[in-house]
């Protein structure tokens, strides 16, 4: 059955996007990540207009952290000074990152620079995952046991002035830091349409030095305000914003990340690394190959009016 | 009998029930307008519809034209969307990666563009007539101006835009064959895409002898969003600010509802 898109202008059918929302959102709970990374380059796989598939799946992020934030909020791992630090930054990213949009959209690069985002930091992390999913799963198999290396390492940043004392992640450092990486995430949201846990999560257990417990519940806090900046900020300069479409997915995917959850839960840590870095490897790779194919045809339309 | 064929027939175009008796109407008239006076050059036509609905479901539509000239010769017809500027972008490589490096616009070029005739445009009109009345993709302003480009560039863009054009499915490459039934009448059909602009157009039927048009018809024909689509749409253009607190304030609702499943389950 098909469905028209009110803002996407284009006839998809329904079925489809169920299954989408649903697939993404079994991976996305199995690994225990927003997902939208996958769903952004699938809308435009399938016609959506890219900058209409960003806003969307900017409006679904809030909703998939809303649903994982509460667990962890009980359970006191959010640190909300943290958080709003993070924040500051990430409503400055993510603003100056839709007026980028914007800019990007009206040169005719928007397309461009999605695609090199997607391939150049998503396909670091996936990489990354990999290799250290592979290290794990080895290692194991060797010594039995993980050695543990130290927590966090001292560098330049440490020096950085503005220091302040956050007693739930117990940590003293410069604010300036937590500011900086949310800005950079907020930036990356607006252009890529994602939470940007990918980034946010390791960012604070490697740099910032936070415990992992604390990690999860506070990126998904701060990503919440993020995205639901991105989704305002969307709508109203772009009218970008799909209801219709970010509902459909919503559905399949609140479906699917129940089922999901229960799978990953009876998985091996380091296998689930592997295996996703393993997908998000594969997804840059697509997108990786089509930048450098040359198109079928070398001229493309734009309505302009 | 009578009414056994008009549900046949009804059956077959799917065409609404009042829309139909139009068509009838329209048909019934034009034959005894025949009958009545031979040698007036009377071409008649009409639609199976006026009104072409986007709502939820649309995924493409099929318009009928029904129509019937008196005397012998060819017809065309032409459907032509409402105007529009469309951007070209070319791709090149740099660093070996495939990115639009240069672009080109057109201003006030059909959004949609479908001819149907009884034969070849080229053999039953004259060339002169076709630049006259805008018939064929070479008359229908898809020049750029020279100040823009010229020669094979010029002619490089022009043949992007068509191309990008009839792979959309809104500007059509003999879409469809006129028909006759018997002597006077005539219908044709013409499809419009799932992703079709919005919009008045102008249904054109040429009514020809020798290469010259005898008689013309134009009659609109309206492609407009209609329902809750519309409305999402329009709300989203006026009201752009509310319209993202609204998704702001689903999307918070369905998380937490996503949420007390979860939490259940």
């Amino acid at each position: 059955m098909q469905i028209y898109l009110p803002i996407a202008e284009i006839s998809v059918d329904i079925i489809l996007l169920l299954a989408m929302g649903g697939g993404v959102g079994l991976l996305s709970g199995i690994f225990g990540v927003g997902g939208g990374f996958l769903m952004t380059p699938i809308l435009i796989f399938v016609g959506v207009p890219p900058a209409v598939a960003v806003a969307t799946q900017a409006n679904n992020v809030i909703a998939s952290s809303v649903s994982g934030v509460f667990a962890h909020w009980k359970r006191g791992n959010v640190d909300f000074l943290m958080g709003w630090i993070l924040l500051v930054g990430g409503f400055i990213g993510s603003t100056l990152g839709v007026g980028l949009f914007t800019f990007l959209k009206s040169l005719g690069q928007i397309d461009l620079v999605i695609n090199l985002s997607y391939v150049i930091f998503l396909g670091t992390i996936g990489l990354l995952m990999m290799l250290e999913g592979i290290k794990a799963v080895f290692r194991r198999r060797k010594a039995g046991g993980a050695s543990r290396g130290k927590l966090h390492e001292h560098n330049w940043f440490h020096g950085l002035p503005l220091k302040m004392r956050f007693r739930k992640s117990r940590l003293y450092i410069s604010a300036l830091l937590p500011l900086g990486i949310g800005f950079f995430v907020g930036v990356l949201s607006a252009i890529m349409g994602v939470g940007g846990g990918f980034i946010l999560v390791p960012a604070m257990i490697y740099m910032l030095g936070m415990p992992t417990a604390m990690v999860i519940g506070t990126s998904l806090f701060q990503i919440i305000f993020v995205a639901a900046n991105v989704t305002f900020l969307q709508a109203a300069q772009n009218q970008t914003v799909d209801v219709v479409l970010a509902l459909l997915l919503l559905v399949g995917s609140v479906l699917g990340a129940q089922v999901g959850t229960r799978i990953g839960a009876k998985m091996q840590g380091d296998w689930l690394r592997l295996l996703l870095g393993i997908l998000v490897v594969m997804v840059c790779g697509k997108l990786f190959l089509d930048l450098l194919i040359q198109p079928a045809d070398l001229y493309s339309l734009e309505m302009t009016q | 009998m009578i009414s056994l064929m008009v549900s046949l027939v009804h059956r077959l175009f799917s065409v609404s029930g009042i829309d139909f008796l139009k068509v009838l109407a329209t048909v019934g008239f034009s034959s005894l307008f025949v009958l009545s006076a031979k040698e007036t050059k009377a071409i008649e036509a009409d639609l199976s519809s006026h009104l072409v609905a986007i709502t939820a479901g649309f995924s493409g539509d099929r318009i009928l034209l029904f129509g019937s000239i008196n005397s012998p010769g060819e017809v065309i017809v032409v459907v032509r969307g409402p105007d529009t500027d469309f951007k070209v972008q070319r791709k090149g490589q740099v660093a070996g990666i495939w990115m639009n490096t240069a672009s080109m616009s057109f201003e006030s070029v059909p959004s949609f563009y479908s001819i149907a005739s009884t034969g070849p445009i080229e053999e039953i009109s004259s060339s002169a007539t076709r630049a006259l009345n805008a018939i064929g993709f070479n008359n229908i302003g898809l020049e750029l101006p020279v100040t823009k480009a010229a020669g094979k560039l010029a002619d490089s863009w022009k043949e992007a835009l068509l191309r990008n054009l009839l792979r959309s499915g809104n500007y059509q490459l003999e879409n469809a064959e006129i028909v006759f039934l018997g002597e006077h009448l005539f219908r044709t059909e013409f499809e419009l895409p799932a992703n079709v602009p919005t919009g008045t157009y102008s249904v054109s039927v040429y009514h020809l002898r020798d290469g010259q048009i005898i008689d013309a018809r134009t009659t609109p024909l309206t492609v407009s969003k209609i329902g809750v689509e519309a409305e999402i749409y329009d709300y989203a253009h006026l009201h752009g600010a509310m319209y993202g607190i609204i998704a702001i304030v689903i999307a918070l609702v369905s998380g937490w509802i996503g949420h007390l499943i979860f939490r259940k389950g």
